[in-house]
């Protein structure tokens, strides 16, 4: 069996790590997530500290909005990169999912987690 | 005058600018002024992820930007000017003198630099760069996000 995905879940200030905490606290599941935050980040930096926190093999990145700094620097730094999928948008299902899920290829994993999300947000009626 | 805020700030588009300098002063036009940019169709296509739909986005070298003050000086849409670092508002001050006001909004630590404000790092050069702004009478201040205080430039430099 290959290697379990990674992933990263860059934010700003603190909801990364919020959000891996929430994750861990409610499956139990510990080890999948990598929290990092853009806070006092410059794009160099954070692109450095990107490229740390991928490192090597199959990942799934996790942003919490297009037009972010954090989904620059990981564009510009894993566009080479075909063992990597980023999602955009990140939000407490869509990690849910893809804990459980690790064992998909990148791109399943992101689909997978996108869908969730998606299905996720709705209005409920009082 | 439609020229809402010309802003320095190495990240260019991003969330403080997308999201909370484009509500606060109601922007309708993004021109983001790096020669840089301006020459390369994947970063272009990069700043524009995540742009509202609802907000149109320029890329212009510094030459092309400075031949364009005038008009959206004159023209009705609330337009913003980004540049990415000290030298490139320089040089478009150098051009044009419509450009009064410099909000100084994030740069960051880097070779030379030293920390002025939390969200401000600059090196003797762009200081002296700054200063030299504000002895022409642009005013230069440093705000990174709407609901701040702004600083002038004698406070932190």
């Amino acid at each position: 069996m290959s290697e379990p995905l990674k992933g990263i879940v860059i934010c700003h200030a603190g909801l990364a790590a919020a959000l891996v905490e929430a994750v861990e606290r409610i499956t139990g599941e510990t080890g999948g997530l990598v929290p990092l935050s853009n806070k006092g980040a410059s794009t160099e930096s954070l692109c450095a500290d990107v490229a740390a926190a991928v490192g090597e093999g199959p990942t799934v990145v996790f942003v919490d909005m297009p037009g972010s700094s954090c989904l620059h620097a990981s564009l510009m730094e894993l566009r080479a990169r075909t063992d990597v999928a980023v999602v955009a948008g990140v939000n407490l299902p869509m990690l849910l999912d893809f804990v459980f899920n690790r064992e998909l290829s990148p791109g399943a994993a992101a689909e997978r987690a996108v869908n969730a999300a998606s299905r996720s947000i709705t209005t409920v009626s009082l | 005058m439609s020229i809402v805020l010309t802003r320095v700030d190495d990240r260019l588009i991003h969330g403080q600018v997308v999201i909370g300098w484009v509500q606060a002063l109601r922007v309708k036009r993004i021109i983001l002024i790096d020669d840089e940019v301006r020459a390369n169709a994947w970063e272009r296509e990069l700043y524009s992820l995540g742009v509202p739909p609802n907000l149109e986005v320029e890329f212009l070298s510094v030459d092309e930007a400075a031949s364009a003050v005038e008009a959206w000086h004159q023209d009705d849409v609330r337009t913003l000017l980004l540049v990415g670092d000290v030298d490139t508002v320089v040089r478009l001050c150098d051009r044009t003198q419509l450009i009064t006001k410099v909000n100084v909004g994030g740069l960051h630590e880097g070779d030379g630099r030293s920390q002025r404000l939390k969200f401000v790092y600059v090196s003797d050069e762009e200081a002296t760069q700054l200063r030299q702004l504000g002895e022409r009478g642009v005013k230069v201040t440093a705000q990174d996000v709407p609901t701040a205080k702004k600083a002038s430039l004698d406070d932190w430099l």
